[in-house]
């Protein structure tokens, strides 16, 4: 029995430079690095010093909040540096891999037996547990805490986002194990959505409540399912894990193994052949992206989507949760006349001499310009549009600027997650970085509220 | 390219000094600037507040050449006689109008811009912001509504006195409450109501041949109205004529087709709110309803000084005065406006409500557009407020129907819960 969810408000932003439905094996990688800005709010505390040897899957730190919770290593090798930034606060992990892969093999539990305490101690040792996302606050899940739901949206709509039905094809098997273990773990349903149209094998996990989602971008976005199917409340959790974390976790649920591997789509109108690649977490991007070939010197390079991701460059490492890496043009140039010229070739919410609404399916070559200048919010409205929830977003946003907690928790802050604000903040008029803001105002109510 | 490079090179000159925003509001005119995104989405769709304003802009330009040209076809119109088998080519679209019209109006819109623009520039320099589009718009605006005889000086004080007052003070652009076009014509109306009012100041030269033996007349239609002489106004005017603007009134304000026209471009290029539109026209509909029904009753006697507008047809306020001009151009600013979908409509429809009462009402000035917008700009806020604690209301309904699992051991859950309920 599945449920339907059809998804009205949005926009799809149709990019060239998709990647094909193949998948080619990327080069092993020489050095593998954690970046410790994937783990919002965690501060570590090392338990390997620069220079000893690991273990793939041997823990590298540990969070100082929740001791128990270990961060491992992708791969076996000797942690050759620590990058430290400002007030020695540690940026990146890196590792030099081993030509030959040494595994740390854990004890598994029994998925049929074992309790929601064991499996949760298991999952915390083994580095399994970082995968799994809470709302509120869009951080790693605090294990204190009973989730009332846990979501996992199978539904790719983000622009050139790896397609989860392809990615998927064959893992069903670790899937299944790292559901029938979260299934424990939370008194609730365990919420899985899909394309409606297309064939995903989440469809045939068992033990779960099946949705099949339909819809402009972001009904993809796992926040915008959750609104539509159990809200968080004030004093709610619910967990969020996105698939091709399920298959790591499976495997290291029936294996032992932490298995870093993971298919990536490098996509982008600057890819040469853009297409998929099995690599590992924290790999070198250079690995598979010169494989691809890439047309000019100068261009973005995103660890994620275009909408989401974050900025890194030809040096970066793949991030611990991404599974796409974009590459698209800088947009570093003075357009003459921009402003007030028609134009055919850049996508507009609006019909303002823009002739994007002629051609919805039409697939642009979008830079990274501003297209305009940061301005104070004056337009309203628009935000709506593209914007599903049951909230008011331009009224949350003002009240994230002004930290109103107050405001914050009524308009439904608890809600969201920074990456559900994308597409207002691609649409936005005044060029407000929404993402930003929706981030601060999350770290504020935390820190105050807890 | 010489431009582009030179340009860039002065940008990079200025930065961090205190010219940077003169400078950066010319180079920006020209140029879209070369920055790209920082932070969360990497690309971003190609509208921005340049390119609103412009539509809007784009919006208004017919109202202002049709001002022209009926500045001087009232002018002439006053002294010679109407002509007898209007033709538009022979006697609205002539040099002979189009120069008269240059001449009066382009001042107006010369002093507008050039002296609120010097405000905004000067603040924005202080400051140390960028220039923002909102005075685009608003300077394109004021020339449009105010009588065309309006002395430049006065003109100018008010422009100061609206964006110094209605604006900066608040934070500029995107941050105020009273439209400043719209404070600017009040700030006309009541600093000078002699001259804003009365009827001589709709046509040309009226005031400077007033007493003389060339005197002639620029009475508005609203004028006739409020006066009660109806009949004298329906023998002058034909529904037609005002339809089309072919009467006296402020500047931009008198052609209603004009400005359908625009109001349905500003809805098609998704510039402008509809429903603020709809509502506001559902709004004055019912209020004219409600006062011809009152006539038809019998309750006002035809010695009464409302009589004229109470019984004038209801539709036809839509057509006369600056009620079609106010609810397409001066509600629908979403700054000063109501910013909820929800509250648009109750806003809309209360400006066309009261706009038509003040017509009514006011002894001393028949139009109440720009009272009621201004009225509403206050209450705007109020509005929304009520539509948000709706949200917010069924965000805690939910809450209340919910169990919330106790977060900790010590069931914290069960107790947030009572405390919000």
């Amino acid at each position: 029995m599945s449920k339907d969810i059809r998804i009205k408000k949005g926009l799809n932003i149709n990019l060239v430079g998709a990647a094909e439905h193949t998948t080619s094996k990327a080069v092993s990688s020489n050095t593998y690095a954690l970046n410790l800005n994937d783990f919002h709010g965690i501060t570590p505390k090392m338990l390997v010093k620069e220079g000893e040897e690991v273990k793939a899957g041997e823990p590298l730190f540990y969070d100082k909040k929740m001791q128990d919770m270990h961060f491992v290593s992708p791969v076996s090798g000797e942690l050759v540096e620590i990058v430290r930034g400002a007030r020695r606060r540690i940026l990146t992990l890196k590792v030099l891999a081993d030509k030959e892969q040494d595994y740390m093999i854990h004890k598994v539990p029994d998925l049929d037996t074992a309790d929601a305490e064991e499996l949760k101690t298991y999952l915390l040792q083994t580095g399994g547990w970082p995968f799994i996302k809470q709302r509120p606050y869009d951080i790693i899940a605090n294990p204190q805490k009973t989730p009332k739901a846990i979501f996992i949206s199978g539904y790719t709509t983000a622009p050139l986002a790896a397609e989860l039905d392809y990615v998927l094809q064959d893992k069903r098997q670790e899937m299944q194990a790292a559901i029938t273990a979260l299934a424990k773990l939370t008194p609730g349903k365990i919420h899985v959505s899909v394309g409606k149209k297309g064939d995903s094998v989440l469809e045939r996990m068992k033990g779960v409540e099946l949705h099949k989602v339909s819809g402009p971008h972001p009904a993809g976005l796992v926040g915008t399912q959750i609104n539509k199917i159990d809200p968080v409340n004030k004093g709610e959790v619910v967990w969020t894990i996105t698939p091709q974390d399920l298959v790591i976790m499976g495997e290291l649920l029936l294996t032992g193994k932490f298995n870093a591997e993971r298919v990536v789509a490098l996509a982008g109108s600057v890819i040469k052949n853009p297409k998929y690649y099995v690599t590992k977490i924290g790999a070198e991007i250079s690995t598979f992206l010169y494989a691809s070939g890439v047309k000019q010197e100068k261009f973005r390079l995103i660890n994620g989507d275009v909408l989401t991701g974050s900025k890194t460059n030809t040096e970066g490492y793949l991030g611990f949760y991404n599974n796409t890496v974009t590459a698209i043009p800088e947009g570093d140039d003075y357009e003459f006349f921009g402003w007030n010229k028609p134009v055919f070739d850049k996508i507009s919410s609006t019909r303002a001499l823009t002739f994007s609404w002629l051609q919805p399916n039409k697939k642009y070559d979008l830079d990274t310009n501003t297209n305009g200048e940061h301005r104070a919010f004056v337009v309203t409205g628009r935000y709506e549009e593209v914007f599903p929830m049951d909230i008011y977003p331009l009224q949350l946003l003002k009240a994230c600027m002004v930290k109103d907690l107050d405001e914050m928790e009524q308009l439904g802050l608890y809600e969201v997650a920074p990456e559900d604000f994308s597409l207002t903040e691609f649409i936005c008029i005044s060029k407000q970085p929404h993402q930003q803001i929706i981030r601060e105002g999350l770290d504020l109510l935390q820190e105050e509220i807890g | 390219m010489g431009l582009k490079e030179k340009m860039h090179e002065i940008k990079l000159k200025y930065q961090g000094k205190k010219m940077a925003p003169a400078f950066n509001a010319f180079h920006t005119f020209l140029f879209t600037p070369n920055e790209t995104t920082h932070s969360g989405s990497h690309l971003r769709a190609v509208d921005d507040l340049k390119r609103t304003m412009n539509t809007v802009i784009l919006a208004l330009v017919p109202c202002l050449l049709f001002g022209i040209f009926n500045a001087g076809y009232q002018h002439y119109s006053a002294i010679n006689g109407f002509p007898e088998n209007f033709s538009l080519f022979e006697h609205f679209i002539n040099w002979e109008n189009f120069i008269l019209g240059a001449t009066t109006v382009l001042p107006l819109v010369v002093v507008s811009y050039g002296v609120g623009l010097l405000v905004e520039f000067i603040f924005a320099v202080i400051k140390g912001h960028e220039v923002e589009e909102g005075y685009l718009v608003t300077g394109m605006l004021v020339p449009l509504i105010v009588p065309i005889d309006t002395p430049l000086w006065m003109l100018a004080v008010a422009v100061v006195f609206g964006v110094v007052i209605g604006k900066e003070v608040f934070g500029g652009t995107g941050m105020n409450i009273l439209n400043p076009a719209l404070t600017i014509r009040a700030f006309l109306f009541f600093a000078y109501p002699t001259w804003m009012s009365g009827d001589k100041v709709w046509v040309h030269d009226a005031v400077e041949r007033a007493g003389t033996a060339d005197a002639i007349s620029g009475e508005t239609i609203l004028g006739y109205l409020a006066q009660g002489n109806n009949t004298e106004m329906y023998a002058k005017y034909d529904l037609s004529e005002m339809f089309f603007g072919f009467i006296p009134g402020s500047v931009g304000e008198t052609s209603t087709l004009l400005i359908l026209l625009g109001g349905l471009f500003l809805i098609f290029t998704k510039i402008a709110s509809w429903r603020i539109m709809l509502s506001a026209v559902l709004g004055s509909l019912a209020m004219g309803l409600i006062f011809n029904m009152v006539v038809d009753f019998g309750w006002i006697p035809e010695y009464s000084k409302f009589y004229g507008l109470m019984s004038f047809d209801f539709w036809q306020h839509l057509i006369v005065g600056g009620l079609a001009f106010g609810i397409v151009y001066m509600a629908t600013d979403p700054v000063t406006g109501s910013q909820t979908n929800k509250g648009k409509w109750i806003y809309g429809f209360l400006i066309g409500f009261i706009s038509v009462m003040i017509r009514v009402f006011n002894p001393g000035y028949p139009e109440g557009v720009f009272l009621a917008i201004l009225l509403m700009n206050v209450f705007a806020p109020t509005i929304d407020h009520y539509v948000i604690r709706g949200n917010v209301r069924r965000r805690m309904k939910r809450m209340k129907n919910a169990t919330i699992l106790p977060d900790t051991v010590d069931g914290a859950g069960a107790e947030l819960k009572a405390e919000t309920v």
